[in-house]
C-alpha cells in the first residue's frame, strides 16, 4: 500500500514550479503590495511624520519660549540699568540744582544785606544831616540868647543876627575841619 | 490533504510489528486538490499562500489602518517590524533617499514570505507555503524583473550589458572569460540561486519535522517508546529551531533582493 502511494503522485522535478501554485503565489502577494503600498504604509509614514513633526515641534516651542524668556530677562536687564542711570543722574541734576539754588540765594542774600547796610548808611546819614541841621538852629538859638543876655540887649535885627550866626558857625566849621585834619594827619 | 501524509498516523504502523518505516519524501510535498474549479486544481499550498495575504494584510490593517501619533500595542509592533525592515533591510543597502521608492515592496516581501513560512509550526496548516518551488520562484522572478528593467533604466543598454558581465578592461585577456562566467552567473543562476535558498531551506525543514514526527510515532512500540521519546523531542527543537529559520529565510530573501535592487543602481566601476 505505501509502495502504492509513493509510485502515485511523485513529481519529476522539485525544483520545476507548477504554473497553477506560481499563478496564486503572484496573486497572493500582489493582495498584500497593493493593500501595504498604496493605503497601510502611507498611513503610517503620515502618522510617523506628524509624530515627528510634534516632536520637532515641541522642542521648537520649548527652544521658542526659552528664547523669549531670555529676551525677557535681557530687556529686564537693561531698563533695570536704565533705572539706574536715570536715578543717578536725577541725583546728579539735583544736586546740581541744589547748589545752584544755594549760590543764587546766597547771591541774593548777599545783594539783600548789601542794600539793607546801604539802606542803613542812607537813613544814618540822612538822620546826621538832621540832627545837624536841629543842632545847628538850636546852638544858633542858645548862642543868641546867650549873646542877648551877655549884651544885654536884644539883637533884633534879624537878618544881622542870623548872619552873625552863620558866619560863626562858618568859623567853628572851618575850625573843626581843620581839626580833624590836624588829627588825620597827626595820626 | 493528501493521503500520503497522514499516511503514518492513520496507520496502526509501528516498529516490531513487521511494519516497514514509511520514510518522508517528495510525496509529502504534493497535495490532492482540496476542490476543482473547471479544470483549475485548488490545492492546500494554495489555500496557505491566499491565507498569508489575509493575515499580512489583515496584521497591517489592524496594526496601521487607523494609525495614531500615540501608537496602539498593535501599532507599536507594526512599527517596529515596519521600522526593521525599512531601516535594517533597505536603507541599509540603498540609502534612505533611493531606498524610498522600494520600502513598500520589500515590507510586503518580507512579510509575506515570513508569513508562508510560518504556517510550516502552524497546527492544522503545518506546511511552509515556500517550500513549494512555484512560490519562492515567482517572488524571485518579480525581483528579477526589476532588476533587470532598473539595471536598464539607469545605465542604458550598453551600460546595463557591462553590468551584467562585469565589464572590467583591467582584466586584460581573462576579461572574455569572466564576462561569460558572469552574465551566465547574474542572468541565469543568480534568480535561481535567490529562489531555491529560500525553498530548499524550508523544504528541508519541513522533511525533518516530518522525520521525527513520523518517527515517533513509528517508534510508539514496546521498548521503542524510548526512541519515541527522543524522536519527539527532537521534534519540538526543530520546530524551534525552524520558527528562527523562517525569519532568517525571509530576512535573507529581501536582503539579497535589496543588494540586487542596490547593484542595479550602483553606478558601474
Amino acid at each position: 500500500m505505501n509502495a502504492l502511494n509513493l509510485a502515485v503522485e511523485v513529481p519529476e522535478n522539485p525544483l520545476v514550479p507548477p504554473i497553477p501554485e506560481l499563478v496564486i503565489g503572484l496573486i497572493a502577494f500582489f493582495i498584500v503590495f497593493g493593500f501595504l503600498a498604496k493605503k497601510l504604509l502611507p498611513n503610517i509614514n503620515k502618522v510617523l511624520d506628524e509624530r515627528r513633526a510634534q516632536i520637532e515641534g515641541r522642542i521648537e516651542d520649548a527652544e521658542a519660549t526659552q528664547a523669549e524668556a531670555q529676551q525677557v530677562l535681557a530687556d529686564y536687564r537693561a531698563q533695570l540699568a536704565d533705572a539706574r542711570h536715570e536715578a543717578a543722574r536725577l541725583r546728579q541734576e539735583a544736586q546740581e540744582q541744589g547748589a545752584t539754588l544755594i549760590a543764587e540765594m546766597r547771591a541774593e542774600g548777599q545783594r539783600q544785606r548789601e542794600e539793607i547796610i546801604a539802606a542803613g548808611h542812607a537813613q544814618i546819614e540822612a538822620d546826621r544831616k538832621t540832627a545837624a541841621q536841629s543842632l545847628r538852629q538850636d546852638v544858633g538859638k542858645l548862642a543868641t540868647e546867650l549873646a542877648g543876655k551877655l549884651v544885654g540887649e536884644s539883637l533884633e535885627d534879624h537878618a544881622r543876627q542870623s548872619r552873625t550866626i552863620d558866619r560863626f558857625l562858618d568859623d567853628l566849621e572851618t575850625k573843626a575841619a581843620s581839626d580833624a585834619t590836624k588829627a588825620e594827619a597827626g595820626r | 490533504m493528501s493521503a500520503e501524509t497522514m499516511l503514518a498516523f492513520e496507520t496502526d504502523c509501528h516498529i516490531f510489528s513487521g511494519c516497514g518505516f514509511d520514510a518522508p519524501g517528495l510525496h509529502n510535498f504534493v497535495f490532492e486538490p482540496l476542490f476543482t474549479i473547471g479544470g483549475f486544481e485548488f490545492n492546500k499550498p494554495m489555500l496557505l499562500a491566499l491565507l498569508s495575504t489575509v493575515v499580512v494584510v489583515w496584521f497591517f490593517w489592524a496594526a496601521f489602518g487607523r494609525a495614531k501619533v500615540v501608537p496602539g500595542k498593535l501599532q507599536m509592533i507594526g512599527e517596529a517590524g515596519y521600522d526593521f525592515v525599512r531601516r535594517g533591510l533597505v536603507y541599509d543597502a540603498l540609502g534612505k533617499k533611493e531606498g524610498d521608492k522600494y520600502v513598500p515592496f520589500m515590507v510586503s516581501l518580507f512579510f509575506f514570505v515570513w508569513m508562508m513560512n510560518i504556517w510550516s509550526i502552524i497546527p492544522v496548516a503545518s506546511f511552509p507555503v515556500t517550500s513549494v518551488i512555484a512560490f519562492p520562484a515567482g517572488l524571485a522572478a518579480i525581483v528579477y524583473i526589476l532588476w533587470v528593467f532598473l539595471t536598464f533604466k539607469k545605465h542604458g543598454f550598453v551600460g546595463a550589458f557591462k553590468n551584467f558581465t562585469g565589464y572590467d578592461k583591467s582584466l586584460g585577456w581573462v576579461l572574455p572569460l569572466l564576462m561569460v562566467i558572469e552574465l551566465f552567473s547574474n542572468l541565469i543562476i543568480r534568480p535561481f540561486t535567490h529562489a531555491v535558498r529560500l525553498f530548499a531551506n524550508m523544504f528541508a525543514g519541513h522533511l525533518l519535522i516530518l522525520m521525527f514526527t513520523i518517527a515517533s510515532w513509528y517508534l510508539l512500540n514496546g521498548i521503542g517508546f524510548v526512541y519515541a521519546g527522543a524522536s519527539f523531542i527532537m521534534t519540538l527543537l526543530m520546530t524551534a529551531f525552524e520558527l528562527f529559520i523562517q525569519a532568517v529565510q525571509a530576512y535573507v530573501f529581501v536582503l539579497l533582493a535589496c543588494n540586487y535592487v542596490q547593484g542595479a543602481l550602483a553606478e558601474h566601476h
